[in-house]
């Protein structure tokens, strides 16, 4: 039992479900002292102590049903009750077709699994394979090119050598025999494959899942494939949650321990100042304000579609963001992107400014007249572009206008720093007004950045 | 691995969960009879967690009514912290206890000689000040000194902050509290702990570690049929029938706020106070106000009450 619920606690880390081994040792207690008599209860249980969330749950059940489908909880008792009966059962029913004495003679001198395959004793056959897969140790199946290698390890260990030798001797023999071994032989290789593929399905999931999104995360965002972008946008809202657990925090702290005596003495003061009553000094942060200038022109139409999603993001874990997209002109975007969903949003920004040649002198000139007064010394400029301007007046000066008004100003630019400042990128003379520079390619290096300039404000 | 019992006795404890719990009036599912089940059986608190009103709290009542254990709750908030949560030393009067004796201080001291003297028969005295007699228990504290032990309701987890959680480790997972002048408090008898949660944030990893996690979703039709038999004895079963058919019915509408098993108690309430056989269409209309609670979910509804009252009268006919 004990062996089982441990391959079932590998499954389940699998299938995504964090199983720490406090946690399994609960199970264990739980197991222990419900049973296994009830599949439900024990389902339920393994859910209860395991499971941490709705998602684990729905995960860890389907787990649960795949796991539990070819192994019997009581399995160990019940097979050694059942496989004599089978074995003799079985073998009557061969015994009486086959009705001649001498193949079974020369039956004996084939080796064990041959023995098996023509006997059909599925009962024999499917413990063999399990014997098998856990000499080869299938558990620690992990990525999907594993499959080959692992079903071969698995017919040697069952002794598939033997049975080539004995079917080469049986094709001169006995050709009809060799026949029927043939055909039991293929039908092995089958029931291997499936439960190497059932195997990867258990165990392998959560790797491959980690590996694709390892890939992605330092993939360029500006190379993404279109059949990925679906995926990226779930990356990428994973990176925003995980931002918001980070940072959504309350940012009011009561600094304990810290006695107010002003206002103690002040409070107290009908009491002749013997303090019945005591203030405690708190402590004021800097709330986040953050002024996001997005480029949605044509040159980084695939990226900006990420930096928006990002944008909209950050409007759930500040307060105080206020967003602008340009390409041509600029316009100010932070009700759209507070309002509605990412995607309609996305398609009313895009639809609005997107997809023009970029302009960035003049994009500027349009913050300048309108917005300035959004940056205050508390604010964080974050501007999200490639700075290619087609050869207009960057209008730098405003740049350095706003940096000298800013608490910060953060550029980041989705081109690699080789590229900065050839062909029409306005690059290093905005650079010079910046505090952080940073190329942004990639959905990890987007994460970093943003993480980078909430955190400045903790 | 402790002794156990045998399972087929633990089948029939979650059995008697199960029946314990209908006694008071909580129409309890398998799952959550096994959870409340497990939860003795290896000691553990149970985290609850769901939508509004599919009775959280409720679960926590019965249990504490069916094992006739005191029942302490602490309600969660934005801001609790430890003085309101677990304790806090009775600073006014330790206070008013130093003015009172500070006439006596001359005659204990009055035998001494040297400050160092004074000094040293000072500390004979030892922390008069910070001893049990000084200390204000709050719900935590309540729960560990109950002698008989009771069913700590810890509610709406997820509204206190997060560092309110690290404090709760002690007390789940060793069931006792440290206070720094008077050491570590043990339970008497450890206490059956509930918590519940709206998931309005992510709860930390240490502290689902130590809780079994138990789900509340809305109910399947017949368990809600027999939760409100239980709860509003008076409704006729036909009317019982198309009530639940038609909140199954009104789940599936893309709403603000789903109905749950607490306002169809209500509803079932307000129909039986309004002495209705059968499910209308007018009354329906009239009373929708009880089942939504946002201008806006009544008005998706609206349109769609003709076909539900419909589909659940004929789900009568079958059913």
């Amino acid at each position: 039992m004990q062996e089982n619920l441990h391959r079932f606690f590998r499954a389940a880390r699998g299938a995504g479900v964090h199983v720490s081994p406090a946690e399994s040792i609960d199970a264990m207690r739980a197991v222990a002292s419900i049973g296994l008599s009830d599949r439900t209860v024990l389902r339920d249980s393994l859910l209860l102590t395991l499971a941490k969330s709705e998602d684990e749950k729905k995960a860890l059940g389907a787990c649960f049903d795949l796991f539990f489908a070819h192994v019997d909880p009581a399995q160990p008792e019940a097979k050694d009750d059942e496989a004599p009966q089978d074995a003799a059962s079985s073998e009557a029913q061969t015994a009486q077709p086959s009705d001649q004495p001498v193949q079974d003679e020369a039956n004996a001198e084939l080796g064990p699994l041959a023995q098996m395959l023509l006997a059909q004793n599925t009962a024999d056959i499917s413990a063999a394979i399990a014997n098998a897969s856990s000499a080869v140790g299938l558990s620690e199946i992990r990525y999907f090119t594993q499959r080959g290698l692992f079903s071969s390890r698995m017919l040697e260990t069952m002794g598939i050598q033997r049975l080539r030798d004995d079917l080469d001797a049986l094709n001169d023999r006995n050709p009809a025999q060799a026949e029927r071994l043939q055909a039991a032989l293929d039908g092995l290789r089958d029931t291997v494959r499936d439960a190497v593929a059932q195997a990867l399905a258990l165990y392998g999931r959560e790797e491959t899942e980690n590996l694709r999104h390892e890939i992605l995360r330092n993939a360029q965002l500006s190379r993404i494939e279109p059949r990925q972008v679906a995926e990226m946008r779930a990356l990428i809202r994973q990176i925003a949650r995980r931002l918001r657990e980070r940072y959504s925090k309350p940012r009011k702290r009561q600094r304990r321990g810290h006695l107010d005596v002003r206002r103690t003495l002040r409070r107290n003061a009908a009491w002749g100042s013997v303090p019945f009553l005591t203030a405690w000094k708190r402590r004021h942060r800097d709330r986040p304000k953050i002024v996001a200038l997005c480029d949605v022109s044509g040159s980084v139409a695939r990226v900006s579609d990420f930096f928006l999603l990002l944008i909209h993001s950050l409007h759930d874990v500040v307060s105080d963001v206020r967003s602008f997209a340009f390409s041509g002109h600029l316009i100010e975007v932070s009700e759209i992107l507070e309002q509605k969903s990412a995607e309609e949003a996305m398609a009313e920004i895009m639809h609005k400014v997107g997809f023009g040649s970029s302009d960035y002198g003049s994009s500027l000139v349009d913050f300048e007249k309108q917005f300035m007064a959004a940056v205050t010394p508390q604010t964080t400029v974050i501007v999200l572009g490639d700075a290619r301007s087609n050869k207009l007046d960057p209008r730098a000066d405003i740049l350095k206008a706003i940096a000298e008004r800013a608490k910060r100003v953060v550029w980041l630019n989705p081109e690699g720093r080789m590229t900065w400042g050839w062909g029409d990128s306005e690059m290093p003379r905005y650079q010079t007004f910046c505090n952080v520079v940073r190329p942004c390619a990639t959905a990890q290096q987007l994460e970093r950045a943003v993480s980078d300039i909430v955190s400045a404000y903790q | 691995m402790a002794a156990s019992p045998a399972p087929s006795s633990a089948i029939a404890a979650i059995a008697a969960v199960e029946a314990g719990l209908a006694a008071q009036g909580y129409i309890a599912s398998r799952q959550i009879a096994t959870a409340v089940y497990l939860s003795q059986a290896i000691d553990k608190p149970i985290l609850v967690e769901g939508p509004a009103g599919v009775g959280k709290t409720e679960l926590a009542k019965a249990i504490a009514a069916w094992r006739g254990l005191k029942m302490i709750r602490l309600q969660c908030y934005e801001g609790l912290d430890e003085a309101k949560a677990l304790y806090e030393w009775k600073y006014a009067k330790q206070l008013l206890y130093t003015q009172i004796l500070k006439d006596k201080l001359g005659e204990v001291l009055g035998g001494a000689q040297t400050l160092h003297a004074a000094l040293s028969q000072l500390h004979d005295f030892g922390d008069v000040f910070f001893s049990k007699e000084f200390v204000e228990p709050r719900p935590l504290l309540q729960a560990l000194l109950e002698p008989e032990g009771c069913v700590l309701l810890i509610d709406e987890i997820d509204k206190s902050d997060a560092e309110f959680e690290s404090l709760l480790l002690e007390i789940l997972s060793d069931f006792q509290v440290t206070i720094p002048e008077l050491g570590s408090i043990a339970a008497a008898s450890p206490p059956t702990v509930i918590l519940t949660s709206n998931s309005e944030r992510n709860l930390g990893d240490a502290l689902k570690r130590r809780c079994l996690h138990l789900h509340i979703g809305f109910p399947e039709q017949r368990l809600e049929e027999r939760i409100v038999e239980s709860r509003v004895p008076g409704i006729s079963q036909t009317l019982r029938r198309q009530l639940v058919a038609f909140i199954h019915d009104i789940r599936s509408l893309d709403l603000k706020k789903q109905p749950s098993v607490s306002e169809t108690i209500d509803w079932a309430r307000v129909l039986v106070l309004l002495q209705a056989a059968e499910l209308g269409h007018d009354l329906v209309k009239d009373t929708l106000n009880v089942l939504l609670k946002y201008e806006s979910d009544i008005e998706v509804a609206l349109p769609q009450v003709t076909t539900f009252v419909a589909k659940a009268q004929r789900q009568n006919i079958f059913g």
